[in-house]
């Protein structure tokens, strides 16, 4: 076991902000795909842009899908931003036919045809009383396809065209379909919440 | 509900920034950098830095400046100016942009549009289209609006959009520089025309220009001399939305 955070790379690129986002809050982040890193890494982040396909072809390649679901099998903290966030569900209407990590049993959705897709810009999350490490706040969202359920998690809410997930929580395992690393103050603040999880 | 957007632009030129001569409240008023992270604890929504660079050697402080604003900001950043090619996109996105901002090179091949979406996600991939008005409707312009191309800019927001853009930044050559508010008719043209965001960009001078704009159907207005020259603090402008019943992110 390290204390390493680290954050698995998915395929595209953008890990930058991401990694000046924990680099203020004092962290130096590692980037590393190996699966022996993450499964022993203190905390993983699993970031992700582009395709819930490519993504997933990606963690499946090095053997990093079978790792993150070890890790997360023995609660250990780990955040999964964006597309990250959507891998963790069985499947995504973006990639049809491909199974995601399967560890939330629902299916991640496009937008309803009557709202903005991409939804670009600053959504405001529902919490709840009991929201655990998630809160309520402003948080910057770049989605095209959202989860409606997550069975078993404890969830925030947010709405575009209707009420959608906007981050899921259980235990040491945090989703967000919202980028915590560019909304600000709040995002900063579930980061560094994050980042004490032992 | 999604909050409607306000994005202070940040024209530079070798790593510095070229307007805002009499702004107040920084040391240093033409580091990109701290200007932008002032922007962000004035409640900015995103930032946009267009680097007007005239060569490539200006063009060589382009991702340093990237990545010192990177270190600081925790709000979107938007990179334009000179990208022609996916590796100009990727080198960008691995200083720290979150999306890249594309013109001319898409213009003049709209593929480039696709190559990036299909790379890094349509969500790191806008298209800016710079509108000039003509007889018969708007004309899309190039070169930093010194080139007419006879494109309708209607239809080329619609191709752009089909082909992977993930947002539309829409300025308005007529009006901007002017002070003389945004162009309603093309905002909302364009607005109607395309199912991803549009950001309303040229000709503000004070906060009911901005609500015009949103009114007109803009999901997010860009601003650049208002909040420069320290007439407007970006915080000032979004109460001033929100009092009139825009949704904005307090």
């Amino acid at each position: 076991m390290s204390r390493a955070v680290v954050i698995v790379p998915t395929g595209t690129a953008n890990l930058a902000s991401v990694r000046a986002a924990l680099r203020r809050l004092g962290v130096e982040p590692e980037i590393g795909g190996e699966p022996a890193r993450i499964r022993d890494a203190g905390h993983v982040v699993l970031p992700g842009v582009g395709t819930f396909a490519a993504a997933m072809a990606r963690l499946r390649a090095s053997g990093a899908d079978r790792a993150l679901r070890e890790r997360i099998a023995r609660d250990r903290p780990t955040l999964c931003v964006c597309v990250g966030h959507q891998l963790l569900f069985r499947e995504s209407e973006e990639s049809p036919g491909i199974p995601g990590l399967g560890i939330v049993d629902a299916a991640v959705r496009r937008f309803p045809a009557a709202v903005r897709t991409p939804q670009f810009g600053w959504n405001e999350v529902e919490a709840g009383e009991d929201g655990g490490l998630l809160a309520s706040g402003w948080a910057y969202f770049a989605n095209s396809y959202r989860a409606v359920e997550a069975p078993g998690f404890r969830t925030a809410l947010a709405d575009h065209g209707g009420p959608f997930i906007a981050a899921i929580e259980r235990g040491g395992l945090i989703g967000c379909q919202f980028h915590p690393e560019l909304s600000g103050t709040y995002g900063a603040a579930l980061l560094a919440r994050f980042l004490e999880l032992r | 509900m999604l909050a409607r957007r306000i994005i202070p632009c940040l024209d530079v030129s070798h790593g510095r920034i070229v307007k805002g001569v009499r702004f107040q409240g920084l040391r240093d008023a033409g580091d990109p950098a701290a200007r932008a992270k002032l922007y962000e604890d004035q409640g900015a929504d995103e930032i946009v830095i267009l680097d007007v660079s005239a060569t490539p050697e200006g063009r060589g402080h382009q991702l340093a400046t990237v990545e010192r604003v990177r270190a600081v900001l925790s709000i979107p950043l938007t990179i334009g100016g000179g990208i022609r090619c996916v590796d100009d996109a990727l080198r960008l996105l691995e200083a720290g942009a979150d999306k890249v901002s594309v013109n001319t090179a898409a213009v003049a091949r709209p593929e480039l549009l696709g190559e990036i979406a299909e790379r890094f996600g349509r969500q790191c991939c806008v298209l800016a289209i710079d509108a000039r008005r003509t007889a018969s409707g708007f004309e899309v312009l190039v070169k930093g609006g010194r080139e007419g191309t006879g494109i309708d800019a209607i239809a080329w927001a619609r191709e752009g959009a089909r082909r992977g853009a993930g947002e539309i930044l829409l300025t308005s050559w007529d009006r901007d520089g002017t002070r003389s508010g945004y162009d309603l008719e093309l905002t909302g043209a364009v607005a109607a025309a395309v199912d991803v965001p549009v950001i309303a960009s040229g000709g503000a001078d004070r906060p009911e220009h901005l609500l015009e704009a949103l009114r007109a159907g803009a999901d997010a207005v860009l601003a650049a001399s208002i909040f420069h020259d320290g007439d407007y603090a970006v915080a000032t402008v979004k109460r001033y939305l929100m009092a009139r019943g825009i949704p904005i992110r307090p």
